[in-house]
């Protein structure tokens, strides 16, 4: 960067989904402030979820995201089944896990190879890349198809899967339609688990900085759709306890809501925070592949959240493998879900982390009011904070460089713009 | 001698990201695609940006604000050829649902400082704004839809989609009448093709992701839908979703509203 350079500004990001900019600004070579500024137009699903009954809900928050509809869809369908008080069979359970399996793997693996290992290599993108790592690419897009396969199959289609319902699917699928999918889900773990030494040692920069990690914890099973909040700090909470302990809080600085743990602060949820607290929990072949390739907890460095996602899709790759292998079909696809006046709220693990939705629904079954904490708008004081911290190196490299490292900072959290953009305080900041 | 590939440019108004997603969803076609055109704007997939013209453009999500209008007026004449690519674009989305209630309302739930927003009181497709050479449907668009609609315009042949009714793709698949063999009620017979006739061959009824046929008559469907139990303001709310602002939807859930009860 030039010695009169005092902004850093990227006006349209690119390789996230949805669209936002960034500024950082400098005092001589101190930087002052950073904003991740959010231009999406502003979306209103809380306001379009009242007076609709509460079975309508999951096929119009997965509208709420196209990367992540499943993720909307469970956490929408367990918090009306918890107002219910309706109870998912063993069954179901084990269905819902292996549909969010396909969705991390297919978002993973979209944000590991096409999104964030272009900035490890220098490319402007996959394509490119591809050029002289085609192996890699092409692999990757076929990992990638084994996952988008799973929901195909289970949902009816990868984006705004069809076949979800509260209390459970409109149709289970017989053991032998499942058994389609396990040559490409073996294939894609074994070819996984050899690109993670290559991926191991792509250059990542050295930065940590100490954060809290929040995510949901299971005793026996590394989180998808169950279990308790737990973070680094000593938080162990019940999912009911959430809003007593989060907070969307209006910072001075900024034009957008930050969501902070109450009397601690900023956090960070995803990949990073539940490979930390729930690293026993990974599948063993999960395990030994992180360990193979150096990662055991603390890791608090973001951008190696690439290899964390790589782990993770290795465990969803081995789960989904072993829910095809104990499948058996269910007499019934889905619970009755009874209509009572209640408020039912419920979080899951997004690929992103950890989704929280809440609803109060009337004795018609209609909804009342419905809150959704999604968790880019968890993570974007800390995506912030990272930036404020690397922004202390950038003055010393060319204005090129730093303005890609900063982008990168930014792509560490496979931000969801459009999913935030429904709870950001919106400022339309063009030139 | 090389021919120089065209030009295609993927922009993003009011959406979820979803139909510009079902591109890098075509993980086996991805690679030939890229390798016959040039991707010259396509944030969510590079960094590299080349200036227009373009000779065909793709643009997913809706109206919504003063700025994304402008934004579309420049992006139209940046475009040789303009693709709208699903319902957001195509009919106004989901988000239109503002279009038939108070936006300040919707606002206030939302948000705390509604003030500061910048946003319409409706949201349009892009029609509404500018010429558009073809509308591709769906909530989201079907990818095998999407790379035909791409070969056709790089060949200069129009798409082979057709624009009959869900219910002629399960009579094709062979599927088994939801309505008539589970009385499960089902907008098939109203609404456009395009999804390969999906919620019926998972014994569920159509929702009407893919908007109004071209001859869909909702009127006509109404009283098989309340015979099979849907009360009429349910049957409102199933067209008031992803084509609320579609004319053939959006008049058959504007008939009901005026009709609907008061409640007690």
């Amino acid at each position: 960067m030039t010695q009169n350079a005092r902004t850093i500004k990227v006006d349209f990001l690119a390789r996230v989904e949805g669209e936002g900019a960034l500024t950082i600004r400098y005092k001589g070579n101190e930087p002052k402030s950073v904003e991740l500024v959010i231009f999406e137009p502003p979306r209103f699903f809380e306001g379009f979820l009242r007076g609709r009954s509460q079975l309508e809900v999951p096929d119009i928050t997965a509208r709420i995201c196209g990367i992540c509809p499943v993720a909307y869809q469970m956490s929408s369908c367990h918090a009306i089944e918890n107002a219910a008080g309706a109870c998912i069979t063993p069954e179901i359970r084990a269905l819902r896990r292996l549909l969010y399996c396909g969705e991390w793997i297919e978002s993973h693996v979209l944000h590991m190879f096409m999104l964030h290992a272009p900035d490890f290599l220098g490319y402007p993108d996959a394509i490119t890349m591809a050029k002289d790592h085609g192996d890699l690419v092409k692999a990757s897009l076929r990992i990638k198809k084994a996952g988008n396969a799973i929901v195909n199959l289970l949902g009816g289609r990868e984006i705004h899967p069809i076949n979800v319902c509260v209390g459970g699917f409109y149709r289970a699928p017989t053991p032998s339609e499942l058994r389609t999918l396990v040559p490409e889900l073996m294939w894609s773990k074994t070819a996984l688990a050899e690109l993670m030494p290559t991926l191991a040692g792509l250059p990542f920069p050295d930065f940590e900085r100490p954060v809290e990690l929040v995510s949901l914890k299971h005793p026996d099973e590394y989180p998808f759709n169950e279990g308790r909040l737990v973070s680094n700090r000593g938080l162990d909470i019940s999912v009911h306890e959430y809003e007593r302990h989060f907070e969307e809080q209006h910072v001075a600085h900024s034009t957008a809501l930050h969501s902070v743990h109450l009397g601690h602060g900023p956090y960070v949820v995803g990949p990073l925070a539940r490979f930390n607290l729930c690293f026993d929990q990974l599948r063993p072949f999960a395990k030994r592949a992180a360990e193979a390739a150096s990662l055991v907890p603390p890791l608090l460095n973001p951008f190696k959240t690439l290899l964390v996602r790589g782990v993770e899709t290795l465990h969803a790759l081995d789960e989904a493998i072993a829910i095809i292998e104990a499948y058996r079909q269910p007499a019934s696809a889905r619970v009755e879900v009874p209509v009572r006046a209640a408020v039912g709220m419920a979080a899951t693990e997004a690929p992103r982390g950890t989704l929280y939705h809440r609803y109060q629904v009337d004795a018609q079954g209609l909804i009342e009011d419905a809150k959704i904490t999604p968790p880019t708008s968890q993570n974007q004081k800390s995506i912030e904070d990272d930036l404020f911290a690397i922004a202390k190196r950038l003055p010393e490299m060319s204005h090129d460089a730093a303005t890609k490292l900063a982008e990168q900072t930014v792509r560490n959290y496979d931000p969801c713009i459009s999913c935030s953009t429904h709870f950001l305080r919106v400022r339309l900041e063009h030139e | 001698m090389k021919a120089k590939k065209p030009k295609l440019a993927v922009f993003k108004l009011a959406s979820c990201d979803g139909c510009q997603l079902s591109l890098l969803d075509c993980e086996d076609e991805l690679l030939a695609v890229a390798g016959a055109v040039e991707i010259a704007y396509f944030l969510e997939a590079t960094s590299r940006i080349v200036k227009g013209p373009y000779d065909l453009t793709l643009v997913e999500g809706s109206i919504t604000t003063e700025h994304d209008a402008e934004r579309l007026r420049q992006i139209r004449k940046q475009s040789k050829k303009l693709i709208t690519i699903g319902a957001c674009a195509t009919a106004g989305g989901i988000q239109a649902l503002r279009n038939f209630a108070d936006v300040a309302e919707y606002a206030r739930v939302v948000y705390a400082r509604p003030d500061t927003l910048k946003t319409l009181a409706t949201s349009t497709p892009v029609a509404a704004h500018v010429a558009v050479d073809y509308e591709l449907r769906g909530c989201p668009v079907d990818k095998r839809q999407l790379l035909e609609v791409l070969n056709a315009f790089l060949n200069g042949r129009p798409p082979r989609i057709g624009s009959h009714s869900v219910c002629l793709d399960c009579k094709r698949k062979g599927t088994v009448c939801v309505m008539v063999a589970h009385g499960t009620p089902c907008l098939g017979p109203v609404t456009h093709s395009g999804c390969g006739a999906l919620c019926p061959s998972y014994t569920r009824g159509c929702f009407g992701c893919f908007g109004p046929s071209a001859s869909a008559h909702p009127a006509a469907l109404r009283p098989a839908l309340t015979q099979l139990g849907k009360t009429e303001a349910e049957v409102a709310r199933l067209y008031a979703t992803f084509n609320a602002a579609a004319p053939a939807f959006a008049a058959e859930h504007q008939t009901l509203a005026k009709r609907k009860e008061p409640t007690t």
